[in-house]
């Protein structure tokens, strides 16, 4: 199926969880936070929230700013 | 000369320098200019990670040390900010939250009904907002009603470099509310720094006018002692000016030269 993350097309198994995104993409989890289609995902529920075609995911992180 | 400590949502800080982490020449610079500014408080921008994820600008900045104090630049309306601060929580940055609602994309300028929505939703949601708004003593008000931890009024527009351009606003603003004034944007050099803690303002925000420094580190520092003195010298209580002079030696006790 198919799902945007952090605005780029990606192609990944049905069923997929956030925590399996992750892993996948190998992001770091310390300061990371993770929003499924602009809601926040809390890190307790990664394993068990379940990514469905058409999902926008954000992952995000502290950068520069002032 | 004693002093009391910048208190924001219950937490005390000892420095009135808060410091960023955009636009450095280098990581290992901004980690020299943050030690040099002996700030506390440090901004960060929360954005997309990019992938593969690789180094980490908290790889240099000492989170047991320095209090995180994640920034929602960018955001266009209260939902985004609002939505950011949720992440930036989630990430484990904390509750401390540097709250921007830009109205204008030229002037970087507040959209004020935008941030006072978003200021009344997040601190009804356990957060400590410090709201980047303008210079208007009414706006800092209701932002103060709607649970503000402090009012962050800009002394120009954002990487401006023009100092404090309406410093008798910023003077009402302190006498309007009883939180926390701290200036956030347009500081170009120390003694723009200054004349804000003067004012009597808590507190003083900036990250262009280090980090854009030719000598960042230096910079830094010259910040450091600018916002001390200026702190210092509205502690001490300056003198009324005056249109015409007024002799500092004795009038009495002239010696007489006339032949």
């Amino acid at each position: 199926m198919k799902i945007s993350v952090n605005g780029k097309p990606m192609e990944v198994e049905p069923g997929l969880t956030v925590e399996g995104l992750l892993t996948r993409l190998d992001v770091k989890r310390e300061y990371t936070a993770v929003a499924v289609n602009r809601d926040v995902v809390r890190k307790a529920d990664y394993g068990t929230v379940k990514l469905s075609e058409g999902d926008k995911v954000e992952i995000v992180r502290p950068m520069g700013g002032g | 000369m004693y002093d009391t400590s910048l208190v924001l949502g219950g937490k005390e800080f000892t420095s009135r320098l808060i410091v960023g982490t955009g636009k450095y020449a280098s990581m290992e610079v901004m980690r020299e200019a943050h030690e040099a500014a002996g700030a506390e408080i440090i901004t960060v921008a929360v954005r997309r990670v990019s992938l593969p994820s690789g180094e980490s600008i908290l790889d240099y900045i000492d989170t047991k040390r320095y209090t995180l104090l994640p920034n929602t630049a960018g955001c266009y309306t209260a939902d985004e900010a609002i939505r950011t601060c949720y992440l930036a929580r989630e990430a484990g940055l904390g509750d401390l939250v540097k709250l921007e609602v830009i109205g204008d994309q030229r002037t970087l300028f507040p959209d004020v009904m935008g941030l006072l929505e978003a200021t009344r939703t997040l601190a009804r949601e356990g957060f400590i907002v410090m709201p980047y708004t303008n210079d208007d003593p009414v706006m800092a008000r209701k932002l103060q009603d709607a649970g503000a931890a402090c009012v962050m009024p800009l002394g120009a527009p954002i990487g401006s470099g023009l100092g404090i351009r309406n410093p008798y606003n910023i003077k009402i603003i302190l006498e309007s509310v009883t939180v926390p004034v701290i200036v956030d944007a347009g500081v170009g050099t120390a003694s723009d720094a200054a004349i804000a803690m003067e004012l009597g303002c808590d507190g003083v925000l900036m990250n262009t006018a280090i980090a854009g420094a030719q000598d960042a580190v230096a910079m830094a520092r010259a910040m450091k002692l600018a916002v001390e003195a200026g702190r210092l010298a509205y502690r001490a209580g300056r003198i009324g000016k005056k249109l015409y002079a007024t002799a500092s030696s004795p009038l009495e006790g002239l010696p007489d030269w006339t032949s």
